[in-house]
């Protein structure tokens, strides 16, 4: 790894959260290389989710900054940070119910329409036009290549759970980020399922050119597709390095050995 | 049975009804985007009228500028409102949001009976006042003047909806609060919007309702037909909203014809009990799926 600044899309530096006098996040700091995926890991409550929701601008951090492609996201709201190319999933899929799997994807692209509430009705010209076409073909790439085409106008409430997950991914692929963070892409998905997602995801990397950061707890999925880890506990980040490193780290496995199973499977991972 | 007088129960109960419908819109928008039940929208609606009374008669302006002056006045205590009293709560349990509202009502009401005083005042006359007849049937023409301009403010109201973005914005939000302000929607903005919005269509109606029952400080109980009409027609329903105030109109007229004045709220409230356990979403509501 080469440590250059430039080479860096994400970067956390002690970031400290807190809710009353519960200490969250406790001088967390990492980052995140372009092009890469990095995975968060840590037991139940570590404060994965709350880093995220501190990322993503939901919470603001006691102490620390956060800083995404150069620029300091100190005061900056969601929907700027969505502008600058920050788009999430959420651990419990947060889909707009009631409304059909394109018009969820559409949605995605809110982001970039910097217009009032008028200008929907008021004809803007021809490259506006041409900026919606493309915008639509774009759309139509992301359903063909998460395979969804025959779900695209079904309402999201009638799905079952792996694919209202790919719609989740759809939309926020939409948003065309340059930092996509998945909160525990594959939660409660079976082992096929999950295949297919980590394929997704590698696919997203690969040809999307979009940098991953991700919270997972399944072992092995992370293990056999993250180029870096970060793991906290109890707010902290104890080891961060490559998947071999953080599973060779005392410190992890102690970390998770209350988990038992997890802690075994973290220092023999089954062959994927 | 006259069925020439039944048209003309039934029409005066539609004029009634429109305007249940365009305050029961402007409660369904607020619902709708953040989820707060406004007990206060009647004493907003009565803002509205207060607010026409003043600028016509109190400054001698003509109705073409006093009209513009309630709506804008329903919209600036909307904004007021939900930065200084809602936007603060938000995160709270929605029974103290609720309590708030309430609370809000009376402090509006006990204003304009600071203001104004207490006893019943008439709006200037603004509309024409020849006689319309729909066939044979006689309809007030405040009434159905009333009924158009309702009608119009709701047509405007359901359009934005589904075709603006702002539109969108709202449908979102109201979907999944987390989920929009991710994809880049400005969800304060919707909640300042949605409250801007509906006060300035509550205060409109204050006009309209005004202008045919004149106004008193305790005008604010039309909120309570409003209330039973969103919820016949489901909270975060618009259409639900237009169909459940003329339904409620149409039945407050006949009630109040058939069995008298003092029946009126025993029938609608009826009704309202009769849906709440037959479709506790109301008629058009949305019923929640939960699939987990």
């Amino acid at each position: 790894m080469t440590g250059a600044a430039d080479d860096v899309i994400l970067s956390v530096k002690g970031v400290s959260l807190a809710f009353g006098g519960v200490r969250a996040l406790t001088d967390v700091s990492f980052s995140v290389r372009k092009g890469s995926i990095t995975a968060v890991i840590g037991p139940n409550g570590a404060g994965k989710t709350s880093l995220f929701n501190t990322i993503s601008g939901f919470y603001r951090p006691r102490a620390g900054e956060i800083v995404f492609g150069g620029r300091n996201l100190a005061g900056t709201a969601p929907p700027e940070r969505a502008r600058l190319g920050l788009a999430r999933t959420f651990q419990n899929i947060a889909l707009f119910r009631g409304m059909t799997v394109l018009d969820n994807i559409k949605l995605g692209r809110h982001a970039h329409m910097q217009t009032g509430l008028l200008d929907a009705l008021v004809y803007r010209g021809r490259a506006r036009r041409e900026e919606l076409a493309l915008r639509a073909e774009i759309e139509e790439r992301i359903i063909d290549f998460l395979e969804i085409q025959h779900i695209r106008n079904a309402p999201v409430a009638t799905l079952p759970y792996g694919l209202r997950k790919r719609v989740e991914l759809a939309r926020a692929l939409a948003m065309r980020p340059r930092l996509l963070m998945l909160d525990e892409p594959v939660a409660g998905m079976n082992r096929e399922e999950t295949e297919d997602m980590a394929r997704f995801i590698l696919d997203v990397k690969e040809e999307w050119d979009v940098t991953i950061l991700m919270v997972e707890h399944d072992m092995g999925m992370v293990m056999d597709i993250s180029d870096h880890v970060v793991v906290l506990n109890f707010g902290q980040v104890i080891a961060e390095g490559s998947p071999a490193t953080v599973q060779a780290d005392p410190a992890v496995i102690a970390a998770y050995l209350g988990a038992g199973d997890l802690g075994r499977r973290l220092s023999a991972p089954e062959a994927a | 049975m006259d069925w020439l007088f039944l048209t003309e129960v039934f029409l005066a109960g539609l004029g009634a009804g429109a305007l249940y419908a365009v305050t029961g819109v402007a409660f369904v928008l607020i619902y709708k985007a953040t989820r707060v039940v406004n007990l206060a929208i009647g004493e907003i609606l009565m803002l509205g009228g207060y607010a026409f009374f003043g600028a016509a008669a109190g400054w001698h302006l003509p109705a073409w500028i006093a009209l513009p002056v309630a709506v804008l006045s329903g919209a600036l205590v909307g904004a007021v409102v939900e930065r200084g009293l809602i936007r603060p709560m938000l995160g709270e349990s929605p029974i103290s949001v609720f309590m708030v509202t309430i609370g809000l009502g009376s402090i509006l009401a006990g204003f304009v009976q600071v203001v104004w005083g207490a006893d019943p005042l008439r709006l200037p006359e603004f509309m024409p006042s020849a006689p319309i007849f729909l066939g044979e049937a006689y309809l007030a023409p405040k009434v159905a003047y009333g009924f158009l301009a309702a009608m119009l403010v709701l047509a405007a109201c359901v359009s934005a909806l589904r075709f603006s973005r702002g539109g969108v914005a709202l449908k979102a939000t109201a979907a999944d609060q987390g989920a929009a302000y991710s994809v880049g929607i400005d969800v304060p903005r919707v909640f300042s919007l949605s409250w801007i919005v509906a006060c300035a269509v509550a205060a409109g109606a204050g006009v309209l309702v005004g202008a045919i029952g004149g106004i008193s400080p305790t005008m604010g109980v039309f909120g309570l037909s409003v209330l039973v009409v969103v919820i016949v027609g489901g909270l975060d329903s618009m259409v639900g909203a237009l169909v459940g105030g003329l339904l409620i109109g149409v039945v407050e007229a006949f009630a109040g014809t058939f069995l008298g004045g003092e029946y009126k709220f025993l029938v609608t409230f009826s009704i309202m009990i009769l849906v709440l356990m037959l479709r506790p979403y109301g008629l058009f509501g949305t019923h929640e799926i939960e699939r987990l």
